[in-house]
């Protein structure tokens, strides 16, 4: 167990997972300096949204909500890649997961941080913020939501600290700049036996916790809609309908995330095609299952016949949001379920094709949630439009860049594969499986 | 107990649209640009619902005066994050202005679609804006607001009432589109009186809410057209 720290055979084998922290080249800091341009833009749009007010978005009466109420679900559907996937393939002993399970939980830290200010973007008081928690009602569903998502948020970064410790105590040792900053988060790792034990305890104590706050968060999401009487919104199916579709999203987001740096950070040793292979499976599973939730829901709405359901049953079927809920339908399902059942040659490019069909699927899919119910009122009022405007483009486009400067950052000074659960994979791994599998297989008795 | 409520004669409107004009008077409601309007940012807390029945030759106009239905039920307040809109012990169903944080969850919720949000500052035209009613307070940016039964006029009413030492009288306390409405379609009062013009019209059998399957038990009734004919 001592030997854990150490290297084996003397020589330091994954150097390859420090490169981006020992030696960042200049390409990283003109991409920086590229997305914060980009980032500093929709920073000014935000800023003109405030001094103009909410007009200058494209939303009106009845279309109260638009892209940032579409993005805030989006962003925090995404979020479920990380902890939720990092915690069930640990729980599930997969021992594929060591060079996964890093990105994933940074995906979520990174996201949820993003959507959980999306709301806030959304009001028209941005000032009067804090009345949630001085004059909050805890009856409101967007309560349930500020609990829900603030207990995720918390729980998912320390979900994400503590495995990384032995890793930041690492890179202290190796004299990595700034020394001050990896000796603090470092908390005096050693390596002892005893912190190893204490570490895979809180590790395994956190992974069983952030299930089921990661299934509530998407949960109480989807109630902020389903708790009105609005149709198409007035769903019983809408909480697990969310967490499926939070979690389908999440492993497409994880996937190329997976890809981009794989191939930007040479981590080919580490990722390899059956990595993309099994989390492709996973992705075709999320993919069926997003299906059959799908058909239940509008099934339903579709042979009750109840008029203000079927307004907006056809709105989206045969009306003006046709071409997004049939976009939807191929990126979501065929799309992905075409190339992942056959993905025996070129893996990798068919998994980041739908992975990235599955991103833009799911995010029609939000969109085709909120807007049409709100287009399509009660009484005989003309049919709502909603143009997006460039200030809420704008503001989308800059949620997308603080992720990507959020992962390219933490590249720069965490490993993004964990260097420690790669080693202990090496040094251990073979051994623990196979006395696993022996457990296994049945037991033949010998009788001579 | 009091139930504030109304009734409107669908019979007797005629879709002039002062009921839209004085309520926008009386309660300082701003004006939006006609390329705003054009755009669904229009700010009123009545509107006219037209629409065309019947086919070719058999046509005509409907038109259904709409405001906030004060509902005993409602689904805007249970959403509200922050109690920014309440029931009021006389049922009606009032807006907090300064405490309002504008996420606008309280308009997506209400199948009436009778709130509105102020897109930007308020504005109103020259000359108008030195005429604002003193008794209802201005709104700012970033705030719903809606239809509060004229609540201003009630706080008059109830000071004077309990100055005197007496009971409401019926027709004392109306709201601004009901005295305005030159074919006295719209009536206001206390639906709890059992002897008040409103509380015997909603019991009439022409009386009919809007929506009244969605159980939200709205304060405001309807007279259903074709009296004259029956």
């Amino acid at each position: 167990m001592l030997e854990r720290e150490s290297t084996a055979g003397g020589t330091f084998l994954d150097r390859a997972l420090l490169n981006p922290i020992e030696d960042t080249n200049r390409t990283f800091y003109y991409v920086v300096g590229a997305l914060l341009l980009l980032f500093l833009v929709a920073v000014g749009m935000y800023a003109h949204q405030i001094w103009f007010g909410l007009g200058v978005t494209g939303m009106n009466q009845p279309m109260t909500w638009g892209f940032y109420i579409v993005n805030f679900v989006f962003f925090i559907g995404i979020s479920h890649a990380g902890t939720l996937i990092s915690a069930i393939l640990r729980l599930s002993m997969a021992e594929w997961r060591r060079p996964i399970t890093r990105m994933a939980e940074v995906i979520t830290a990174i996201v949820l941080a993003i959507g959980g200010l999306h709301p806030i973007i959304d009001l028209g008081r941005p000032d009067r913020v804090m009345n949630v928690f001085t004059a909050g009602r805890l009856q409101s569903p967007l309560l349930w939501d500020v609990v829900s998502i603030s207990a995720y948020f918390t729980a998912s970064t320390v979900y994400l600290y503590i495995p990384l410790i032995p890793d930041i105590a690492l890179l202290r040792d190796r004299g990595a700049k700034p020394q001050w900053l990896y000796a603090f988060l470092a908390w005096g790792w050693q390596g002892t036996p005893h912190q190893h034990k204490v570490l895979d305890r809180a590790i395994n104590i956190l992974m069983v916790m952030v299930i089921p706050i990661a299934v509530s968060v998407h949960t109480v999401i989807s109630y902020i809609f389903s708790m009105t009487l609005q149709p198409g919104w007035h769903s019983t199916i809408f909480g697990p309908y969310f967490v499926v579709g939070a979690i389908f999203s999440g492993i497409g987001a994880l996937l190329v995330v997976m890809i981009v740096f794989r191939k930007v950070f040479h981590f080919e040793a580490y990722l390899k095609e059956i990595h993309f292979a099994y989390l492709g499976n996973l992705l075709l599973l999320m993919s069926l299952l997003w299906f059959y939730f799908t058909f239940s829901e509008y099934l339903t709405g579709f042979f009750g016949h109840e008029p203000f359901e079927m307004k907006v049953f056809w709105y989206k079927f045969v009306g003006p949001y046709a071409p997004y809920f049939w976009a939807m339908v191929a990126c979501n399902f065929f799309i992905p379920v075409v190339l992942l059942t056959f993905k025996k040659h070129h893996t990798i490019p068919k998994v980041l094709v739908s992975a990235i069909a599955v991103i833009i699927g799911m995010w029609l899919e939000r969109l085709i949630i909120i807007v049409p119910t709100l287009a399509n009122t009660h009484l005989a009022d003309p049919v709502g439009i909603y143009i997006p405007s460039l200030v809420e483009w704008g503001l989308f486009l800059g949620g997308i860049v603080a992720f990507v400067l959020g992962f390219v950052l933490f590249s720069k000074f965490f490993p993004l594969i964990s260097v420690w659960e790669i080693q202990e994979g090496r040094e251990r791994s073979v051994k623990d499986v196979t006395e696993r599998l022996q457990r296994y297989l049945p037991v033949h008795q010998q009788h001579a | 107990m009091t139930r504030w409520g109304m009734v409107i004669d669908l019979d007797k409107c005629t879709g002039c649209g002062a009921c839209i004009i004085a309520c926008k008077e009386e309660n300082n409601v701003p004006y939006v640009s006609a390329d705003e309007a054009g755009q669904g940012r229009a700010l009123s807390w009545m509107t006219i619902v037209s629409e065309v029945v019947g086919e070719y030759p058999n046509v005509r106009g409907k038109y259904v005066p709409r405001l906030c239905m004060h509902c005993d039920n409602p689904p805007c307040t249970k959403v509200c994050p922050v109690r920014a809109t309440y029931l009021s012990d006389e049922g009606i169903v009032a807006q907090i202005y300064p405490r309002c944080i504008g996420c606008r969850y309280c308009m997506a919720a209400c199948p009436y679609t009778v709130k509105v949000f102020n897109w930007y500052e308020p504005e109103w035209t020259e000359g108008m804006d030195r005429v604002h009613n003193p008794d209802v307070s201005l709104r700012t940016k970033g705030v719903v607001e809606k239809c509060t039964f004229c609540h201003h006029r009630l706080q008059k009413a109830r000071e004077k009432v309990r100055l005197e030492g007496r009971d409401f009288v019926d027709g004392e306390y109306t709201t601004a589109c009901a005295d305005v409405c030159p074919t006295k379609a719209i009536m206001f009062g206390n639906l709890e009186d059992p002897n008040s013009q409103v509380s015997h019209l909603a019991r009439s059998t022409r009386a009919f809410r809007l929506l009244e399957d969605l159980g939200t038990e709205p304060k405001v009734y309807y007279l259903a057209e074709g009296e004259k004919n029956a």
